[in-house]
């Protein structure tokens, strides 16, 4: 029986926990940090002694080549464009979304429940059954190769973060909208003046997960942004790391990693918000 | 003046909802449903970009399904894949819950240690890396060769393995399917486990007879949304891959980019779009709908 375990025996347990767990969480991460290694390892090391993490002759020459970029644009652009996108899109899309969670969440209205259904099913759409028409409707307009095809569409709020908030707003007590109201409150005045200031932690969940994700994005910013002066950090890398080009490892692993670190950083600091957002919605991290 | 009064709070609500929720209309009808429709006539067509679109009915089709090998290839690459991957990753993902379901000190960490991977997992600069790792002189071999196996190829360059690198890549991010798991594990009332062992119930028997039916709507959840990630993998296939060797990962997606962005036959690659749209769709449908045999809803036990 458990209770009935020896001090010595439930030792032993609690040994085999931490050093199995912890072994298999060091495999886990050895790639992150293996990345991070190379890239203050000298040229000559990066192969010779592959599966150390620990470089010999550490140096940050990698970081230096590396941030020269590529085409006369250095690294310094890319993050630029990256942080601008990836702000905009997050504040964008939490203002919309948070908005539209409120109308869901809290009047009802003909023909709620259509529209509501509407957007389950969109969150089940492929980006790539989109990407083909809008691409043609954004080229239309003349936006190729502006930051606009991905910041716009970021205006009309995202399902996913219309959800959270709607949970969140759901779990807010009715009776405080209404006493507004009854007070002779707008509904926009409730919005803004009740609601909104309770809003605010699921809104900065939001925005972490939104910022994450922007920074993440690969595939529109390829298919949009096409002139290496509007190149994200993900484009850049793509271009910067083709097996055809240049092979300076050391400056590949160095500027990888070195797009990791924002996201890395958000994580640390705020890996609870991160991790109750997925456990809570259950959503693709 | 009683009677009209809810008459005026239903055309007020109305109101108000309908311009709270205008954005969220106006971004469905503009870039949702409108270029659905475009979408669904374009595969109807030939289309370059620069000339207009020209009718061709079902050619499209036609010649996907029966005159485009690499079409069926890339299908079977996909399903391959997200078979492999999916389960694998799920399976994981129970697994590493299962452990980190105690008290004990430090759990907290480990949490957070096994989630680093799912942070930065889909990003370029991991697929950048990935492919060296498995390259002819990365760590694969080098690990290979330490534990005295002799091994020099190029695993993503060799197509019997190129697309076991990717699958190992997608279950490698098991965080987020590991961490509702959690929160499902969390949710199971103990004295039910209690009770079980009162009676004798072994470990393996409360694990197949608790936990896991309890817990599997969440499985369930977690299926869907995966697959659906898994058929439309893209990123790591174009950077560490590029579809290579011999199209073995020459994945759906990828495959659709190809055609439509670097080839400009955007009815072909509207075309592909929509069996994509079809087979998903087609895929929730029959997951829900089974789902009623084997999944088990704690609110159904109540009545």
């Amino acid at each position: 029986m458990a209770h009935a375990a020896s001090p010595l025996r439930k030792k032993t347990q609690t040994f085999l926990f931490h050093f199995l767990v912890g072994a298999s969480a060091f495999l886990m991460i050895y790639p992150i940090l293996w990345l991070a290694a190379s890239s203050f390892k000298p040229a000559e090391e990066i192969w010779t002694r592959v599966l150390s993490l620990i470089p010999q002759n550490p140096t940050f020459k990698n970081y230096i080549n590396g941030w020269q970029g590529f085409g006369g644009l250095t690294f310094g652009t890319f993050f630029k464009n990256s942080i601008i996108i990836s702000g905009l899109e997050t504040l964008f899309v939490i203002i919309s979304s948070t908005i539209i969670s409120y109308g869901f969440a809290r009047i009802s209205f003909p023909g709620k429940g259509l529209w509501f259904s509407c957007m389950l099913a969109t969150t089940m759409l492929p980006d790539q059954i989109k990407i083909i028409p809008q691409y043609i409707f954004f080229g239309y307009l003349g936006w190729i190769n502006t930051f606009l095809p991905l910041l716009v569409p970021k205006l009309f709020g995202e399902a996913f973060f219309i959800f959270m908030l709607m949970q969140f707003i759901r779990g807010i007590p009715k009776e405080l909208d209404e006493a507004a109201e009854i007070d002779g409150c707008g509904r926009m005045y409730t919005f803004t003046h009740i609601l909104l200031p309770l809003l605010k932690p699921p809104m900065f969940t939001a925005a972490i997960f939104s910022f994450y994700w922007s920074w993440g994005d690969f595939f529109k910013p390829l298919i949009y942004l096409n002139n290496p002066k509007l190149y994200t950090l993900s484009v850049a890398l793509r271009s910067f790391a083709d097996p055809g080009g240049m092979t300076d490892w050391g400056a590949i692993f160095a500027m990888s990693f070195l797009s990791l670190v924002p996201v890395l950083v958000l994580f640390v600091c705020f890996q609870r918000y991160l991790t109750e957002g997925i456990a809570s919605t259950g959503l693709k991290g | 003046m009683k009677s009209s009064f809810p008459r005026n709070r239903k055309i007020r609500d109305a109101r108000d909802g309908y311009a709270f929720i205008s954005l969220w209309l106006i971004g469905f009808f503009a870039l949702t449903l409108i270029p659905l429709l475009f979408s669904f006539y374009l595969s109807f067509t030939d289309y370059d970009l620069l000339t207009p679109p020209v009718w061709t009915g079902l050619n499209n089709f036609i010649t996907m399904f029966t005159k485009d090998p690499r079409y069926w290839k890339s299908v079977f690459a996909t399903l391959y894949y997200a078979v492999a991957a999916v389960p694998l990753r799920l399976i994981v993902a129970l697994a590493i819950a299962l452990v980190l379901n105690t008290n004990r000190k430090g759990v907290a960490v480990y949490r957070a240690l096994y989630y680093a991977p799912s942070i930065v997992g889909s990003s370029v600069a991991v697929s950048v890396m990935w492919r060296q790792y498995f390259g002819t002189e990365g760590i694969f071999n080098a690990l290979l060769n330490m534990l005295g196996i002799p091994s020099n190829i190029s695993w993503t360059g060799d197509p019997r393995f190129a697309i076991w690198t990717l699958i190992l890549l997608a279950a490698w991010q098991f965080g987020s399917p590991m961490l509702v798991f959690l929160s499902g594990l969390k949710q199971i009332p103990s004295e039910l486990y209690e009770s079980a062992s009162i009676d004798g119930a072994s470990g393996i028997k409360k694990f197949f007879k608790i936990t896991l039916p309890l817990l599997s709507p969440v499985i369930l959840f977690n299926l869907i949304m995966q697959m659906i990630n898994g058929f439309i993998v893209f990123t790591p296939a174009l950077i560490i891959t590029n579809g290579q060797p011999l199209d073995t990962t020459n994945f759906y997606a990828l495959y659709l980019y190809k055609r439509g962005f670097e080839n400009f036959q955007m009815g072909y690659a509207s075309g592909m779009a929509w069996i994509l749209l079809v087979v998903i769709s087609v895929f929730s449908i029959f997951i829900f709908k089974t789902s009623s045999r084997w999944v088990f809803y704690e609110t159904e036990r109540g009545r």
